[in-house]
C-alpha cells in the first residue's frame, strides 16, 4: 500500500533572481522590488513621531530606538564577531553615567556629552573587557553578565556619583522633536553603517574570527586587536544609547545597570532574527511597546520577555525577519514525491 | 580564630552552591544559568509546604528536593535538549528560564523580609572562643559528607561511572551503550537537587529573597570558573579560596566588597590560568 506523499519546495521568485545582479536592473518594477523594503523602513522610522498619538507614546519611540541601538550592538557582537555579551546594561550604564557626569559636573550641553559618552565609554568598556577577550562562548558570556552587577556594587560601595540616588538634574534635549529625530537617525545610521561595515575587509576578518580563530591567527592577524576593535564599536554604540537615555530621563542611576537592559535587547534580537541586523530593530518595535502596555504588571514583564525568548529559541529560532525575507523572495508549493 | 571558623563555614556554603553547577556543566556541557532560580524555588517550595500545608519540616524538605529534581529534568527534557550544543542558545535559553522563574516569584509576592525557614537545631557552641550555632556546624558536616558521597557515587556505582564516562568523552560513552540524553537529564536532575540541598542548608540562616538567586548564580559560576569548569574537586577547593578571601575582605575592608572579590577572582583566574585550578588542557582549547 502506498500513500501519496508530498513535500513543500521553495523556489526563488523570478523577480528576485532578475534583480539579484545590479547590472540587470531593467525596469522600474525590479528597482522598486529591490528598494521598497529599505524605503519602507527608513520612511516608516522617520514618520513614526507623526504617526503616534500623544507625548507618552512619542517618549516610547525614543526608548524603542535606544533599545534598538543596544540590540544592534548585541547582534553585531554575537553574530558577526562571535562574542556573546550578556552585559548590555554595562554599556548603557557606563554611557549613562559618563554623560551624566559630564553634564552635571562640567555642564557640557547634551549634544557634546552624547558623542563624548560614546567615545569615552567605548574606550572604558573596551579597556575593562580587554582581559576577557581571549575567552570564547560561554566564558565570555559569563564574565560580561557580571560586569554590570560589579559596576553597580562599586558605585554603591564607594558611594560615588550620587551613590544609590544617582545623578539628578541633568539637562534634557532642547525639544522632544529633536530628541526623537536624533535617536531615530542614530538607529538608521548605525543600522546601515554596520551592514556596510560587515562586508568590508575588516568585517570579513571579524566573521573569520567567529568561524575559526586559529586559522585567522595562523594568517598572522592579531585577533585580540580585532576583537578589541569590535568591542569598541559595540560598546560605543551601547554607551551612546546610554547617554541618550540619561538625557531623556534627566537622571542617571544604578538602575541603568539593571537586568532589563541586558535581557530585552537579546529577546528582541532573537525574535527579530539573529544575524540580520534589521531583525533587532523589528524586535524592539514589537517588544518595547508591548512591554509599555504591560507596565502595570511590574516584574511580570520580565517573565513575559523571558518566556517569549524561550519560545522563539525553541520553535522559531530564525526569527521574524528571516521568515519575512523568505516570503518576499521565494514562493512555496507542494510537490508530489 | 574567628576568621578561620567563619571562613570555613563560608567556604562550605560556597562549595554547596557551586557543586550543582559544576556537575551539570561537567556532564552535559550545558551551562545552567537557571541555577540560582532552582536554588530559590527550592526554598519557596519548602516554605510553602511547611507553613501553608503544615507538613513536618523534614518531609517538606525531602518533597521540595524531589520537586526540584523533577523540575530540572523537565527543563532539560523539554527545553534545553533542543538547543544542546549551540552555545549561544544554551546560555540565552537557560538564563531566560531562570529569569522567568525568579521574576515570577517576585511578582507572586515573595519579597521582603518575612519569609524565613527555621534552623535545624537551636543553640550554639563555643569553638575555640568563637560562638558557632549548631545549624552552621550541621551545614558543614553535611557539606563535607555530600562531597565525599558524590566522590564515592561517581567512582563506585554503575550510574556514577556512566555519568563520569559521559563527562570524559560523550561519543565513546555512546558507543559503550550509555544513553547520553538520559544521562544528561539525570545530571540536570542531580544538579537541581544539589542546588536544593544548598538552599535548604543555607536559607535558614537568612531570609528567602529573590535577589539572592542572582547572587547564588554568580557565586557558583565564580567558584566553578576558578576551580576549572566541569571539575568538582576544583570547585570544592576554589570555594575555600574564595570563601576565605571573602571573609578576609569583610574583616579588613568592608562587607560591600564581597562580590568584588568574586569577580576579581574570576578575572584573575581567566588571565593567569584560563583552565582554572583543576581544569584540563582539553578545556583550555575550547576556552581560549
Amino acid at each position: 500500500m502506498t500513500t501519496q506523499q508530498s513535500r513543500k519546495e521553495r523556489i526563488d521568485r523570478g523577480i528576485k533572481v532578475r534583480s539579484d545582479g545590479l547590472y540587470a536592473l531593467m525596469s522600474w518594477r525590479e528597482l522598486t522590488y529591490l528598494t521598497l523594503p529599505r524605503f519602507i523602513l527608513i520612511a516608516g522610522m522617520l514618520a513614526l513621531p507623526f504617526l503616534v498619538p500623544g507625548m507618552y507614546w512619542q517618549r516610547v519611540i525614543s526608548i524603542v530606538c535606544i533599545y534598538a541601538i543596544l540590540a544592534l550592538s548585541f547582534d553585531f557582537l554575537a553574530h558577526y564577531v562571535g562574542l556573546v555579551s550578556l552585559g548590555g546594561a554595562f554599556f548603557i550604564g557606563t554611557g549613562g553615567y559618563i554623560a551624566g557626569i559630564l553634564n552635571s559636573y562640567f555642564s557640557i550641553p547634551p549634544f557634546l556629552t552624547v558623542p563624548l559618552a560614546a567615545i569615552i565609554g567605548g574606550a572604558f568598556c573596551t579597556l575593562l573587557l580587554l582581559p576577557c577577550l581571549p575567552l570564547k562562548g560561554v566564558y565570555f558570556a559569563i564574565v560580561t553578565l557580571m560586569y554590570p552587577l560589579f559596576m553597580a556594587r562599586i558605585i554603591e560601595a564607594f558611594d560615588i556619583f550620587g551613590g544609590t540616588d544617582g545623578l539628578v538634574g541633568i539637562d534634557s534635549f532642547s525639544s522632544a522633536f529633536l530628541e526623537q529625530y536624533f535617536v531615530i537617525c542614530m538607529v538608521l545610521i548605525f543600522l546601515f553603517g554596520i551592514r556596510r561595515f560587515v562586508t568590508t575587509d575588516r568585517g570579513l576578518i571579524f566573521t573569520a574570527i567567529m568561524d575559526n580563530d586559529q586559522a585567522v591567527k595562523a594568517s598572522g592577524i592579531n585577533i585580540t586587536r580585532y576583537k578589541a576593535l569590535a568591542v569598541f564599536i559595540a560598546s560605543a554604540m551601547g554607551c551612546m544609547a546610554g547617554g541618550c537615555l540619561t538625557h531623556i530621563y534627566m537622571w542617571s542611576g544604578i538602575s541603568q545597570f539593571a537586568l532589563d537592559f541586558s535581557i530585552l535587547p537579546i529577546a528582541a534580537t532573537v525574535i527579530g532574527g539573529s544575524g540580520t541586523l534589521v531583525g533587532p530593530l523589528i524586535g524592539c518595535l514589537i517588544l518595547v511597546p508591548v512591554s509599555e502596555l504591560l507596565r502595570d504588571f511590574g516584574t511580570l514583564r520580565i517573565v513575559f520577555y523571558a518566556s517569549i525568548l524561550v519560545g522563539f529559541i525553541l520553535f522559531r529560532s530564525d526569527g521574524i525577519m528571516e521568515f519575512g525575507q523568505r516570503k518576499y523572495e521565494q514562493f512555496e508549493r507542494w510537490t508530489n514525491i | 580564630m574567628e576568621i578561620l571558623v567563619y571562613g570555613t563555614i563560608n567556604s562550605v556554603s560556597l562549595a554547596l552552591m557551586g557543586l550543582g553547577f559544576a556537575m551539570i556543566y561537567g556532564i552535559s556541557r550545558v551551562p545552567n544559568f537557571a541555577h540560582g532560580a532552582l536554588y530559590i524555588i527550592c526554598g519557596f517550595v519548602t516554605w510553602t509546604l511547611f507553613y501553608q500545608f503544615g507538613l513536618p519540616y523534614f518531609i517538606s524538605i525531602i518533597l521540595s528536593l524531589c520537586v526540584n529534581g523533577i523540575l530540572g529534568m523537565i527543563m532539560y527534557r523539554f527545553i534545553l535538549i533542543r538547543v544542546r550544543g549551540m552555545n549561544i542558545s544554551e546560555i540565552i535559553a537557560s538564563y531566560a528560564i531562570g529569569l522567568a522563574i525568579l521574576e515570577a516569584l517576585r511578582y507572586g509576592g515573595f519579597r521582603g523580609m518575612n519569609y524565613t525557614l527555621p534552623v535545624f537545631m537551636e543553640g550554639s557552641l563555643m569553638l575555640g572562643g568563637v560562638p558557632v550555632d549548631f545549624h552552621r556546624l550541621i551545614m558543614m558536616v553535611i557539606g563535607v559528607l555530600l562531597v565525599a558521597g558524590l566522590w564515592l557515587f561517581t567512582h563506585y556505582t554503575r550510574l556514577g561511572l556512566a555519568l563520569q564516562g559521559m563527562a570524559q568523552d560523550e561519543r565513546a560513552a555512546l558507543m559503550l551503550g550509555i544513553d547520553s540524553d538520559l544521562m544528561a537529564m539525570l545530571a540536570m536532575g542531580f544538579g537541581a537537587v544539589l542546588a536544593g540541598i544548598a538552599a535548604t542548608l543555607i536559607l535558614p540562616l537568612g531570609n528567602i529573597v529573590v535577589e539572592s538567586g542572582y547572587n547564588v548564580l554568580i557565586m557558583s559560576i565564580a567558584v566553578c570558573i576558578v576551580g576549572g569548569l566541569g571539575s568538582w574537586m576544583g570547585a570544592f577547593f576554589a570555594a575555600f579560596i574564595i570563601g576565605y578571601a571573602q571573609i578576609l575582605t569583610v574583616v579588613f575592608i568592608g562587607s560591600h566588597f564581597q562580590m568584588v572579590v568574586a569577580l576579581l577572582a574570576i578575572i584573575l583566574t581567566l588571565i593567569l590560568k584560563p583552565s582554572g585550578l583543576f581544569g584540563h588542557q582539553k578545556e583550555l582549547e575550547e576556552r581560549v
